[in-house]
Formats: C-alpha cells, sequence, structure tokens
C-alpha cells in the first residue's frame, strides 16, 4: 500500500505554509500551490488560555 | 543618546518581516540600534538588555509590535517612531492580505494539501504541527527550540499515521524537485538523500547537480533526530520511504555524528535496503565504518557526492580532484606577502555544517581550531565574540540567534564581526561562505564586500596581506545568479572554491608548514 509519505514523495507537493510568508513565496516561485496562513500566536500568546481552547476543541 | 518605543497592539508580524523593517530603520542617519520584534518574553528580555524598560513594555504581549530606537538624537528618534506606518507600509506592498487564519481553514482552501510547513516561534510550533499531523498532512518544521519530548511525540504520532515529520529546525528539503525553506535549484535525477544539517543538504544536493547529475528528494531530518533520544525515527522512516520510491537508485545519508546507540539501529537497517547506501557521517572516521554491509562511508560531503553519483551512473567515483598547480602557486604567493605576525585563521561562518566540516579537515591536517561549535570541547572558544589563534565561529549557533537573523539571510553580525577581526595584526587568512538559494539572502557576497575590503586596506597599511577564502554553496540556476557572486569574490582578491571541502584543504595549505 501507498503511504501518505510515498504520496508525497510521487506529488505533486500542495502546502499549507503556516508562519514566514518568505517560505510559502518562494514555494510559489517554484510553481507549487500553496495557500497562505497569515498566523499570529492564538489567544494573543497566553498558554494558559491556549491549553484551555485546545481542551475545548 | 536618545531612546524611544512605539508598542502595536495587535498587530502580528513574521520574523523575516520584521528584519526587514529593522534593516530599513538601521539605515537612517543617526541610528545607533533598532530593535523591531515582537513581546515575546525573550524579546522583551532583549530590549531590557539595551536598556529599554517600560512598564508598557513588560505589559506587551506575544502579538504585540514594539519598535524601539536608540539614536544620537531625540529629534532622529521622532523622526523615525513617528514614520513607522510609512517603513510598514512600504515593506508589506508585495504582499497581499490574507483572510485564512488557521490551518482548518487553510485546508477547507486546499483539501488536497499533503504538507504543512511550519516555521512559527518555538513555543506554538509543537501545537500547529500535531494539528497538522491530525489532518493527514507530512510536516516540514522549520521551527527551533521545539523541546525534544514534544519532538519526540510528534514523530511516534506521525510514524502511527505513515506520515512524515521534517524537523523541527529542518533547514532544507527538496521534495520532487521543489525546494522547501533555504534550498538550491537542482536537477532532478535519480540521488535521494537524508540529511539533520540544512547546509550539509545544500552543499551535498548543489554539489551533485554540479556534477551534472540530479536529486530525486532531499529529506531534512532536523538536527536532533540521530539524538539517543529521537533514535533517528525520521531519518529511519524517509529510508524507507527512498527506498520504495521508483525515482530513488541510490540514498545519501549526511549527518554530524548520531549517537552510538543510534549509529547501531541506522547501519542495521541500511544493511538490509535493497538500495545501496552512501553515508557521510561528519566526526567518525570512515575507516571505522568500513566493512558495514551496503554502506559506502565517506570522509566529506564532497566525497559523498562523487560515491554517490558513480554508483548511480553505474561507474567508478572520480578521483578527489585535489588543489590545481595554479591553486598552490597563488597559495605560495599569497603566503609570502603575509607580515611576520600574520599566522592566524579566522572563518566566520553562516553554514553550521562548514564549521564543523572545515574544523574536521584542518584537524585531520593536524591544525587545531578553535570555536563557538567545537568538534572537540577543549576547542571551546571562552566567549564566542573572542577568537583565539586559529579559530572558525558558526555565526548561526544559538548564542548569536537570539532575536537576530540567521547569517545566511542578512550579513549584519557577519559584516561586524570581519570588522572586529579585522583590528586583529594577526589575523592572516579570513575564511567566509555563501549560501546561495530559495529564502536565502539575494546578495550575500555584496552585503560582507564593504566589510572585506576594510579588512584588506587595514592589514595592507600595517604592513601585511590578508588572504581571503571564499567557498560558495549553490548552483548556476539559483535566484542570485551565482555567477555574479563569484565575480564580486574574484574581484575582491578572493580565492574562490566551489565547495567548503575545497576551500578547507587550500586553508590546510595555506596554514601548513612550507
Amino acid at each position: 500500500m501507498e503511504t501518505s509519505t510515498n504520496k508525497l514523495l510521487t506529488g505533486p507537493v500542495i502546502a499549507v505554509n503556516i508562519g514566514l510568508k518568505s517560505f510559502g513565496a518562494s514555494l510559489e516561485q517554484q510553481g507549487v500551490e500553496v495557500v497562505q496562513v497569515d498566523w499570529a500566536p492564538p489567544a494573543g500568546g497566553d498558554q494558559e488560555m491556549m491549553d484551555l481552547l485546545d481542551e475545548l476543541m | 543618546m536618545a531612546s524611544g518605543f512605539v508598542i502595536r497592539k495587535n498587530q502580528y508580524y513574521d520574523s523575516v518581516f520584521l528584519m526587514s523593517v529593522n534593516r530599513r530603520i538601521s539605515e537612517v542617519k543617526g541610528i545607533q540600534e533598532t530593535a523591531v520584534l515582537m513581546g515575546s518574553p525573550a524579546n522583551k528580555q532583549l530590549l531590557l538588555d539595551i536598556g529599554i524598560q517600560n512598564d508598557q513594555i513588560n505589559n506587551a504581549q506575544p502579538n504585540d509590535l514594539i519598535v524601539a530606537v536608540l539614536a544620537e538624537s531625540s529629534a532622529i528618534v521622532e523622526n523615525v517612531l513617528g514614520r513607522l506606518e510609512e517603513w510598514l507600509e512600504a515593506i508589506q506592498e508585495n504582499t497581499v492580505a490574507l483572510s485564512v487564519r488557521t490551518l482548518e481553514d487553510g485546508l477547507s482552501n486546499k483539501p488536497d494539501a499533503n504538507l504543512a510547513v511550519i516555521s512559527v516561534p518555538g513555543e506554538y510550533a509543537a501545537r500547529e504541527a500535531k494539528k497538522a499531523l491530525e489532518a493527514g498532512l507530512n510536516v516540514f518544521l522549520f521551527s527551533d527550540n521545539v523541546p525534544i519530548e514534544d519532538e519526540l511525540m510528534l514523530k511516534q504520532f506521525a510514524m502511527e499515521r505513515d506520515l512524515l515529520v521534517m524537523g523541527p529546525d529542518c533547514g532544507t528539503s527538496l521534495i520532487g524537485g521543489k525546494g522547501i525553506g533555504f534550498a538550491n535549484e537542482v536537477r532532478r535525477g535519480t540521488i535521494g538523500v537524508i540529511g539533520g544539517a540544512g547546509t550539509g543538504l545544500q552543499e551535498f544536493t548543489s554539489q551533485v547537480h554540479n556534477a551534472g547529475s540530479g536529486i530525486s528528494h532531499a529529506i531534512g531530518t532536523g538536527s536532533h533526530d540521530l539524538s539517543g533520544k529521537i533514535k533517528g525515527l525520521t531519518t529511519l522512516a524517509a529510508l524507507e520511504a527512498l527506498e520504495a520510491d521508483q525515482q530513488t537508485s541510490v540514498i545519501a545519508i549526511i549527518s554530524k555524528p548520531p549517537e552510538a546507540g543510534t549509529l547501531v539501529i541506522l547501519l542495521e537497517r541500511i544493511k538490509t535496503c535493497k538500495k545501496p547506501v552512501v553515508g557521510c557521517i561528519l566526526g567518525i572516521d570512515p575507516g571505522s565504518l568500513s566493512g558495514k554491509p551496503n554502506f559506502q562511508a565517506a570522509r566529506t560531503i564532497d566525497e559523498a557526492v562523487r560515491l554517490a553519483v558513480a554508483l548511480s551512473n553505474g561507474q567508478p567515483a572520480a578521483p578527489s580532484g585535489g588543489l590545481t598547480p595554479e591553486r598552490m602557486a597563488t597559495i605560495r604567493k599569497e603566503k609570502q606577502a603575509w607580515s611576520p605576525e600574520q599566522k592566524y585563521l579566522r572563518g566566520i561562518m553562516a553554514g553550521g555544517t562548514f564549521c564543523y566540516q572545515s574544523q574536521q579537515i584542518l584537524g585531520e591536517a593536524g591544525i587545531s581550531i578553535h570555536s563557538n561549535s567545537p568538534i572537540e570541547a577543549k576547542n571551546r572558544l571562552e566567549h564566542p565574540d573572542r577568537s583565539i589563534e586559529h579559530t572558525i565561529v558558526d555565526m548561526g549557533e544559538d548564542f548569536y540567534m537570539v532575536g537576530k537573523p540567521h547569517p545566511m539571510i542578512d550579513g549584519t553580525m557577519r559584516t561586524r564581526r570581519i570588522l572586529a577581526e579585522s583590528r586583529d595584526p594577526q589575523m592572516a587568512v579570513l575564511y567566509l561562505d555563501f549560501i546561495l538559494g530559495y529564502n536565502a539572502s539575494m546578495d550575500p557576497v555584496g552585503e560582507l564586500l564593504d566589510a572585506i575590503l576594510e579588512a584588506k586596506r587595514l592589514s595592507k597599511q600595517r604592513g601585511g596581506s590578508l588572504t581571503v577564502v571564499a567557498s560558495v554553496c549553490g548552483t548556476e540556476n539559483d535566484p542570485q545568479v551565482m555567477g555574479l557572486q563569484m565575480k564580486l569574490l574574484h574581484e575582491a582578491g578572493a580565492l574562490v572554491f566551489r565547495s567548503n571541502a575545497q576551500a578547507s584543504t587550500a586553508l590546510c595549505q595555506l596554514l601548513g608548514q612550507g
């Protein structure tokens, strides 16, 4: 059976980019389909609040 | 001296964007120090270190932008901070407004996505990576400072789902010819490579290309994968994937020394691999690995390239090039121009693997090197900023990375270090590496050129002559235009090499007797 990893290698790469926008831009430059997530620290970066959110989800 | 700051609540920007703003502000005349950063605890400490402290800053959150400046006068401070909006807009011009805020939104946009590329600050990285794995995505995790327990958890979780976690602290991968993170534009071919070190993978893949061959896939594993805690989970998964991959005929592994038990596990797995494996395990004598079934050990990355290319072509490996007679003549001429007090090497490196490989090659020639990332603990510099005798510093090491961009994307720190070293009359050789490719500086040589020329001028003024050795990692297809970068180095009088190992061989000749 073909694993998810081998499916990645046989391609094409389709990426979700979370963080540095330049990483997404360089993939686009190479013709890769990319969706850029406009990420910011969840719950304003408050760790306790993040843990709470994780529990609720 | 005057100082001032501005806080923008709930305006989050990534570190590369902040670096661009920082650079623009630094160029303003009269500015002495700038900090453009998000209000994380580590960044607030950084501000404290440069003498900027205030209740408002203490209360800032990781989502709040802080811009602080130290300048010659309060007029300059006011002018810069007053024009902040203008700086931000000028740099943001090229970026498109985005409405996708979470991985879930991203996936509804691209339901057939197969890879998450994650480069958020380390404290949030494991959380995002876990969500990506749960959604069935492979992960490229650039973020560093991820706790090793989280790394193990992510990799075990991925293994149960037949997914790959490249990282954390993974700088480079090439999947199906597409470079992820810091990667070069290389030809596709049949050589697959696995590596924990980003610059090691860039060097290997670029040289395979430059030798006329090509890469099927280059899989980064992150720098801790071969530790005793992780036991090579990603390396083993990558080996399995490349073994099954129809495009790949030969597999190479480039790494720093694995933990002893992990090396045994890896060699056991290689024994049963259906494809030949070449390994460059820096820091381990290839002789000690000889005779291992299905495994050819190389001393340097260059040698690993020669072995892998030969195996993929079904031909014997080309002999090592060595230094040409012309090179040897140039080296003799350079040495003759030194003043009697000029004795020592100063290597100021952007690539961690290059720092390591150079130390290894020089060490084998009997030349002991001090470093902030030494091969042997006894050669550790007391302070990374203070060179002793022969020194090679890794400017991408953790000490230099707090709140600062990596030397591969910004030459400011290396420029400062070159200028600091240029005041030492005992420096005879300055060695610099230049790394091209996606996401690296678009003009790595240009950024350092004035400092190189100034160092040469000062040396001449003292009656000596500074030898500059440079190695360039990349291909002619990289966005930076390699020919132009090499031309700048030649015009500056540098001895230019196409690999770190070749440059290190030249360093041995320069620093050896005779």
